[in-house]
């Protein structure tokens, strides 16, 4: 059964639709993460499940109990927001014995829990300084620490790491991914990195437009995009566009024949259809690399250290291949011939 | 969560605008009352058309603009030159310049008393022309702090050095780099504490009441005890000017540099400066 | 406790006044600052040091505590009392209705177009202090003001018969009221800016209550900055003598009053416990203020 039910909510501000008709049934100790760009509506849909915000329509249930009309300090969900929020006026050991201490748990149990928190954060040392004398890395890991405390049912991170340098983003997602399995929290993660939401999700709702496009394993958004948005925003793609000769998997891409390894739905004989191929799908001029291969010529090349970056321009199409440098490559020449080995089954077949 | 009416909230905030507004408008209503039975101007009538009013007006008036003026040239050179070559005094300044505000004004002006009295080597207030620069001095003091803060945050906003910088290395001199650079750009900040400054001292009594110069204040007080309803029309006639000084104030300390308000001000292109 | 703690670390935290390490040598740049230093010197330094010595000094000129004794009899006493029971009292109640207002118009919910209105009416009533003020209230509360009469015959209720008199310590109180009130408010708005809503909605999903969210985490974030406005406006009302002075003559014998008195009639008979007295405001001023900027310091800290 579903720890999590979010059933066919809705937001509207006036005519503002900024959450339409969206489902999603969560697991027990499951990472989701909603992935889109501003203003999809991926916040507001954390915002109603955290209670700050009524849906104005369809329900939530959490472990079987509607908590629609709950306030929010009544549902036992912890939150961090992104500009970490903690109480200024208050030390860290403050802060994070805060939910404890308005539920009225004895002291000497609240000293335990924080140490606890605490100790799993890694900045015991540092219970008795002030949100202000901290790095911004120490105070979303101690807003961690706090929303964690009470021992919440869910957990909510909206945006937790945008604030920080890059460096601190990469290092704190995976510490709250590894306190995340540890304590076996089930976690809601809002966010419009696609990298963060591909490294650590279990699965990853893509929003676009107050809707939900695709819900999906990271692998297959990635592999596996259901609609060119998805495509588009999850990774980089390159996009070409064929003559379907037979719905039944057969296109014409420029003058070369391809099967692909999936039939086309919706497109009769003679109608284009849009391809898509990830950068790292294709080989230029390597031809143990796939089973289809296409001419085109070379346009540009980018030296990016470890990886090659080579631009073709294909049946009038720009497309992008990453290869990995060598200390014995050479870039091709702008203007030369090459041709463009892959797999005819990595080619996506994007519905617009 | 959905949020009720705010009760609370309109319940405070209308007792607070009925305690702003009704002294204004019993002030007004009492100023009209002059003539019994009926509403006049008469309380309006018979202020303006006093000697005194006008005599005391312009005095304080004159000796207001005295003191802007001699406040702005005591304050602008000042900061500017602490901000380009003097860092190191600006904690001394600053502290020099809020000390108005922990001094009272009676305290001050009985300083004025003791040490430009008759047998001091300064000796002031033995003349006419004497208590009247010390009146002027005295409200330069007054305003100091918001002179000194309006004309700061004007120059914090612009490049000082930069713009001397960019000036110096185009040939002008250090004069006219002031005069024609960093004046049009601080001038909006200098007018808005100047506005500041006529509000304070305009109506200012202690000092002038104690250095006995014939001015607006110890005339008002004057007024307020001999008559009934002139001083209702006087309030109103001051809270108007106070409105018209500090919406001046406000336009000048939020205009940018560059832009005209005042057809009067034309007479120099303002340099554009980045926002 | 831990606003304790964090008044302790506070202070230590302090920087201390920079040292003011004057050029090693001779530098004609200083030349630039002299008038300016020279104006303060003059008309601002050296009488308040004139009477602040005097203070110190008999009428014969010999070095004496006396007078700071005198400070301490009991009409001097009194005078003081009653200035700082008339300061103290005025600051409070506009500190209390000046954060009730600011909350009501900042996070109250009201229109969008309250706000600028009383920031804009506070702008300049902060500013209406002094006689025409004074005016203002007798045309409004004294025997005949309007909210007088209009009590009195449409309600039935007679203010004055009741035991209010406008030219009172209350009536006094309710007239400073008119700058204290806008004061706090034009202060203390930028910190109820400051409260981050997702601190209250942090709050709220860790389980606290709307009391407990102002008691625990919103009141002590504001302590600093309304405790700071609160020296301000008590400051503010104890140099102030104007409208006191318009509203009951010199009967009303705050500090202010009674040292200008003094000066115009040498009530005390003898100047240098007039020195004492000025300097007994001065120090009240200061300590006020120094400490109105320590709490700022805070809030400030806080609001980054």
């Amino acid at each position: 059964m579903n720890f999590l039910r979010i059933a066919a909510i809705g937001k509207s501000f006036g005519q503002n639709h900024v959450v339409k008709d969206f489902s999603l049934d969560i697991d027990k100790g499951e990472f989701i993460s909603f992935l889109g760009p501003s203003g999809c509506g991926k916040t507001t849909v954390l915002r109603m499940v955290a209670g700050f915000e009524a849906p104005s329509a369809g329900r939530i249930l959490l472990d079987g109990a509607d908590i629609t009309g709950v306030p929010s300090r009544q549902r036992n969900i912890g939150m961090v927001f992104q500009a970490y929020a903690l109480f200024p006026n208050m030390t860290v050991f403050d802060n994070v014995a805060f939910g404890l201490k308005v539920a009225g748990v004895a002291k000497s149990d609240i000293a335990t829990r924080v140490d606890e928190m605490l100790r799993l954060i890694n900045l015991e040392h540092l219970a008795d300084r002030y949100p202000y004398q901290m790095s911004g890395g120490q105070q979303q890991r101690v807003a961690l620490a706090r929303a964690l405390a009470p021992r919440p049912r869910v957990l909510l991170l909206d945006e937790p790491l945008s604030a920080l340098d890059a460096k601190i983003r990469v290092s704190l997602r995976e510490e709250i991914r590894a306190i995340q399995r540890k304590l076996g929290i089930t976690t809601i993660f809002v966010t419009h990195d696609q990298e963060e939401a591909l490294s650590i999700s279990d699965r990853i709702v893509v929003m676009n437009g107050g809707r939900a496009e695709q819900i999906g394993a990271p692998s297959d958004i990635y592999n596996r995009p259901a609609t060119r948005f998805v495509a588009s925003f999850v990774g980089t793609l390159n996009m070409i566009e064929a003559e379907v000769l037979d719905p039944n998997g057969t296109v014409r891409i420029g003058e070369t024949v391809v099967s692909l390894a999936e039939p086309i739905v919706h497109r009769g004989p003679g109608e284009k259809v849009s391809l898509a191929l990830r950068p790292e799908a294709g080989a230029v001029d390597r031809a143990e690399h796939g089973d289809t291969s296409l001419p085109g010529t070379v346009v540009s090349t980018q030296f990016l250290g470890s990886v090659i970056r080579v631009k073709l321009d294909v049946a009038g199409h720009r497309m992008s291949f990453d290869r990995f440098n060598a200390p014995d490559s050479r870039l091709p020449n702008i203007g030369d011939p090459a041709r463009l080995h892959f797999a005819a089954r990595d080619l996506l077949v994007v519905q617009d | 969560m959905k949020k009720g009416f705010p009760f609370a909230s309109v319940m405070i905030a209308i007792l607070a605008g009925a305690y702003f507004l009704i002294p204004l408008y019993a002030t007004f209503q009492f100023s009209l009352q002059m003539v019994r039975g009926e509403w006049s101007l008469a309380a309006y009538r018979a202020v303006l058309g006093s000697n005194v009013f006008l005599a005391t007006l312009s005095f304080s008036a004159i000796a207001s603009f005295t003191a802007i003026v001699l406040g702005a040239l005591i304050v602008v050179p000042t900061i500017y030159w602490v901000r380009l070559k003097l860092p190191r005094l600006r904690p001394l300044i600053e502290f020099l310049s809020l000390l108005p505000l922990i001094i009272p004004p009676v305290v001050l002006v009985f300083g004025y008393i003791r040490l430009f009295g008759s047998n001091s080597l300064l000796p002031l207030t033995t003349s006419d022309v004497g208590t009247n620069a010390l009146l002027v001095v005295g409200y330069v003091v007054l305003s100091l702090p918001y002179m000194f803060r309006a004309v700061d945050n004007g120059m914090s906003v612009i490049d000082i050095a930069t713009l001397t910088e960019a000036a110096e290395s185009l040939g002008a001199s250090r004069l006219r780099t002031i005069v024609s650079v960093i004046f049009p750009n601080v001038r909006s900040a200098i007018v808005s504490g100047a506005f500041l400054t006529f509000s304070i001292s305009l109506g200012e009594f202690v000092l002038a009441s104690l250095l006995n110069r014939p001015a607006f204040g110890p005339y008002l007080v004057q007024i307020g005890q001999d008559r009934a309803y002139e001083p209702a029309a006087l309030a109103v006639m001051t809270f108007a000017l106070t409105w018209a000084c500090m919406l001046m104030m406000q336009i000048f300390a939020t205009k940018k540099p560059g832009t005209r308000l005042l057809p009067r001000f034309r007479f120099r292109p303002a340099k554009e400066m980045p926002a | 406790m831990s606003m304790a703690d964090a008044a302790s670390k506070g202070e230590r935290m302090l920087d201390p006044m920079p040292a003011m390490n004057f050029a090693r040598r001779w530098n004609w740049s200083w030349l630039g600052a002299a008038p300016f230093l020279l104006f303060c010197l003059t008309f601002l330094v050296a009488p308040v040091l004139y009477l602040v010595n005097g203070a110190f000094q008999n009428p014969a000129g010999t070095y004496t505590l006396d007078n700071i004794a005198a400070l301490f009899s009991p009409n001097m006493l009194a005078a003081f009392s009653l200035s700082m029971r008339l300061s103290l009292f005025s600051a409070a109640i506009g500190s209390v209705f000046g954060l009730l207002l600011a909350y009501a118009v900042i996070l109250g919910g009201l229109p969008s177009w309250v706000r600028p209105a009383f920031m804009t009416f506070s702008g300049v009533a902060s500013n209406f202090a002094g006689i025409p003020l004074a005016f203002a209230f007798i045309a409004t509360l004294g025997r005949l003001g309007l909210v007088t009469v209009v009590l009195r015959d449409v309600f039935g209720f007679n203010i004055y018969s009741a035991g209010f008199n406008l030219f009172s310590f209350w009536g006094l109180a309710l007239t400073y009221l008119y700058f204290q009130l806008p004061l706090m408010l034009l202060i203390v708005t930028p910190a109820m800016d400051g409260l981050k809503a997702e601190w209250r909605e942090a709050a709220e999903i860790l389980g606290a209550t709307r009391r407990q969210y102002w008691r625990m985490v919103a009141l002590p974030v504001l302590a600093p900055s309304v405790l700071g406005c609160f020296l301000l406006l008590f400051a503010n009302a104890f140099g102030t003598l104007v409208t006191v002075y318009a509203l009951t003559g010199s009967r009303f014998g705050v500090v202010p009053i009674v040292l200008f008195q003094q000066i115009q009639g040498n009530v005390l008979y003898n100047p240098n416990l007039g020195y004492a007295l000025a300097f007994g405001m001065v120090v009240i001023m200061a300590v006020s203020n120094i400490l109105y900027l320590v709490l700022r310091n805070r809030a400030e800290r806080w609001q980054k």
